[in-house]
């Protein structure tokens, strides 16, 4: 029983930080061109500009 | 080679890029500070080489401080300071045709980022309900149970008042007015789940559908998100194709100054300058100059009209040989494009609107449920007299039959659909445009451009003087014209003995040049080019040596590939075909002789299409119109259902239901049977929802369904509906392709014998 009471709220905040994680990747644009993301990761040399 | 050249040669290409630097520069935006922003499309890109070559040619350019290809809507956006860059020539040096499109379309899509975030709001909420909700189902003790159900009561929360918005949204407008649809249920379905959750959390009991609720929400959410983004791919590869209507004219000013101007601020009475390769921005009236036109878009003539000092022109045709100076006698948005607009808008007000299949299904359903509902309640109540006990089991009922289900089993087949579609370069604008294409029983095609390519090409190639050939080749080949271009890539490139010097080409009659035996050679309307009394306007095209006609040239507009078989396919699924045209009567009689369609009519206004296809439905009929010009617009907003090419006049692509991007017809037959197989599949997911329904309600409401249960038999119809839908890709609609083809190719040998000797 003991353990529950951090364990819980542990697992809820890991969740909360990787929700979080999500909703910066949506707001950073990640995934406005995915099939772009795919293909540039075979150019090796990318300097964004 | 590289993927990118197959691909290429795949997708329809357009002729006629012109985009001039003014027309960039009104497409662009202001950013501040001298730099301007510009979003290109540029459909041939295909892979990390051509991101590399497009962003590095871009960024070479002077002045361009950015250039950031997006693969996944093909477009590329460049940022530049100072004057513009030559973009468009740049990439075509690169072998990319490159195009502005319509700006109106945004950056990123709210609407998509909006459901995402929804959908992880609720994939956070379920998932940690469903690990509390495990535990409690393997048996924890009653002080922890309710604590676990208040934790969940916590995460589900925020998914309801979030996620659930979705949902809530669409079922409050409905109910407004007085409908219903598939988001009323699930909305009384999951907030009297989380009700009575809730209560019972408080009082201890066993059970709560935290978990049933939120997973609901979860699932169905899943589907929307698919749902957007295949519309929404399907959007922007229309919103991406070329515009075919100008964004602005060069005005001749009093002074003799030129001003670039917006459509928009262009008055009757200015004098405009229409260069060759420009379309005709706003109706005129020609004031100097000769040239050519191509009106197929605006009337559905496939061959060209001269024109001299009166004409009248349309917007929308296209300069091909001179300049030409028109005085305006229209706004923009009196002219003949708005013409159409409002013809369109006339007949979207017409026609009913269409209920989709689910929303139907909703307005049987949710009454049916809601009242077993009920009788579950009065029945327990009379059984037993305990309220509790009696409202537990009728929300049971409406949790267990809550249409997770029948949720899913419309849109995923939809998605899977509209996936295969695009997968044979077929964008669908919506789910209910398939639910419509699978009812048609007519089908009228459009002649020019639909039927039949929009390109000219030598019919009697092969009974023409070599020699003769020889030399129109040479000549043709300095010119840009339709006709020319049509004797350029028969010939080819031949050796005529001959070499010419002072070619020129004279708008509205022909090129002429001299050639190194002192003769002058003329190539182009036959009472120019031979000094013979004048032999009809049918005469064709010239060859003539100092007057005298050596050849004549007679040209076709092609079929585009596949239309016979497309036109077999299409009766064999026992449809029957029209055509509906624009253009002159023996044209459009040749290509219904040759296709073997009896119905056909020429000449037909756009208000004319209108009232055929009218005619149909008040008949009875429903009607798939096939079309691409200006004058089908009105139609294709009217019809029952709607394609249009690629390569369509810009408000026509805008009007139709599905766009196909590849040159082949058989995108219609291909259309047609994947949305019938669309259609089975949707019925066999109802028959399959309804199913579970039978099995899941008696069990409610005999009053065993736990939380685990209900969890299990929501989750389970869910995946088996989905798992349905996904059959659609491997085998039914490919195995019936396969079998159409078969079917098709026979009578399609016997056809090209029959046309073998006519086309010679």
């Amino acid at each position: 029983m003991q353990s529950l009471v951090f364990l819980i709220p542990l697992a809820i905040v890991v969740g909360l930080v990787a929700l979080g994680i999500f909703f910066w990747s949506i707001r950073s644009g990640q995934y406005e061109d995915l099939d772009g993301a795919a293909e540039r990761i075979l150019l090796d040399d990318e300097d964004d500009q | 080679m590289s993927c990118c050249a197959a691909d290429a040669a795949a997708a329809a290409r357009p002729a006629n890029l012109a985009v001039s630097k003014e027309e960039l520069l009104l497409a662009s935006r202001d950013l501040g500070d001298g730099l301007r922003q510009v979003d290109l499309a540029v459909p041939e890109m295909h892979c990390a080489d051509c991101i590399r070559k497009v962003e590095r040619g871009l960024a070479a350019l002077p002045g361009v401080t950015h250039a950031r290809v997006n693969l996944s809507t093909r477009r590329a956006s460049v940022k530049w300071n100072g004057d513009v860059p030559p973009l468009i020539e740049a990439l075509d040096g690169l072998g990319y045709a490159a195009h502005l499109f319509d700006a109106d379309a945004e950056d990123g899509d709210p609407q998509l980022a909006r459901l995402l975030r929804a959908l992880a709001v609720a994939g956070f909420s379920a998932m940690n309900i469903m690990l509390l909700s495990v535990s409690v189902w393997s048996g924890a003790d009653a002080g922890t149970r309710q604590a676990f159900y208040w934790i969940s009561a916590v995460l589900a929360l925020p998914a309801l008042l979030y996620s659930g918005q979705v949902f809530f949204r669409s079922a409050w407008s409905a109910l407004r007015h007085g409908r219903s649809n598939m988001d009323v249920p699930i909305s009384i379905g999951v907030l009297l789940a989380f009700g009575m959750s809730v209560y019972d959390t408080y009082h201890n009991e066993a059970h709560a559908y935290f978990d049933a609720a939120i997973s609901l929400l979860f699932f169905l959410l899943i589907g929307r998100v698919f749902d957007h983004m295949m519309r929404d791919k399907a959007r922007q590869a229309v919103s991406g194709l070329v515009r075919l209507a100008p964004r602005g004219a060069t005005v001749l000013r009093a002074d003799g100054g030129r001003d670039y101007l917006p459509l928009a601020e262009i008055e009757p009475g200015m004098t405009l300058i229409v260069a060759a390769g420009d379309r005709v921005p706003v109706d005129g009236s020609v004031v100097a100059g000769v040239s050519e036109l191509d009106c197929s878009v605006v009337s559905g003539e496939s061959l060209p009209q001269p024109v001299g000092i009166g004409s009248e022109l349309k917007a929308g045709m296209l300069n091909l040989t001179g300049g030409l100076t028109v005085k305006a006698t229209a706004r923009s948005s009196d002219s003949f494009l708005a013409e159409m607009v409002r013809l369109m808008e006339v007949a979207e007000g017409g026609k009913a609107r269409y209920r989709q299949l689910a929303d139907r299904a909703a307005q049987l359903y949710s009454p049916v449920i809601h009242a077993t509902a009920l009788l579950a309640f009065l029945g327990w109540l009379w059984a037993t007299g305990d309220w509790h006990q009696s409202i537990s089991i009728a929300i049971a009922v409406l949790i267990i039959t809550c249409p997770c289900a029948l949720g899913l089993a419309v849109p995923i087949v939809q998605v899977v659909a509209a996936r295969r579609l695009f997968e044979n370069g077929i964008m669908v604008k919506d789910g209910a445009a398939m639910e419509r294409m699978a009812e048609i029983d007519t089908v009228a095609f459009d002649k020019t451009g639909t039927l039949t390519l929009g390109q000219l090409r030598l019919e009697n190639g092969e009974a023409v003087d070599p020699f003769a050939a020889a030399m129109a080749a040479t000549l043709a080949a300095t010119s840009n014209h339709p006709v020319s271009r049509a004797i350029a890539t028969h010939f080819g490139s031949r050796p005529s003995g001959l070499s010419f010097t002072k070619v020129s080409e004279i708008p509205g009659c022909g090129i002429e040049a001299e050639a190194d035996d002192g003769a002058v050679y003329r190539l182009g309307r036959a009472d120019w080019a031979t000094s013979a009394a004048s032999p009809g306007p049918e005469a064709g095209t010239v060859l003539g040596r100092d007057g005298s006609a050596l050849a004549r040239f007679t040209f076709r507009d092609d079929l585009r590939p596949d239309a016979a078989t497309t036109i077999n396919a299409l009766r064999t699924d026992g449809l029957a075909t029209l055509i509906l045209s624009g253009d002159q009567p023996p044209a459009v009689a040749n290509v219904a002789g040759e296709l073997g369609i009896d119905d056909y009519a020429a000449c037909v206004l756009p208000a004319g299409k209108l009232a055929r296809v009218a005619t149909l439905t008040a008949a009875g009929h429903k009607v798939l119109m096939v079309g691409d010009g200006l004058n089908d617009a009105p139609v294709l907003a009217a019809a029952h259902v709607s394609m249009a090419p690629a390569t369509a006049a810009d408000i026509g692509r805008n009007a139709a239901d599905f766009v196909f991007l590849r040159s082949s017809l058989r995108a219609v037959p291909l259309a047609f049977s994947i949305s019938r197989e669309a259609g089975r599949l949707i019925r066999q997911n109802f028959g399959l929802a309804i199913l579970y329904n039978l099995i899941a309600l008696p069990i409610a409401i005999a009053g065993f369904v736990t939380p685990l249960i209900a969890s299990l038999a929501m989750s389970l119809s869910s995946i088996v509906v989905v798992a349905n839908a996904l059959r659609l890709r491997a085998d039914n609609a490919g195995r019936r392709d396969a079998a159409e083809k078969k079917a098709a190719a026979a009578p399609a040998v016997k056809r090209t014998a029959v046309a073998a000797p006519g086309a010679r």
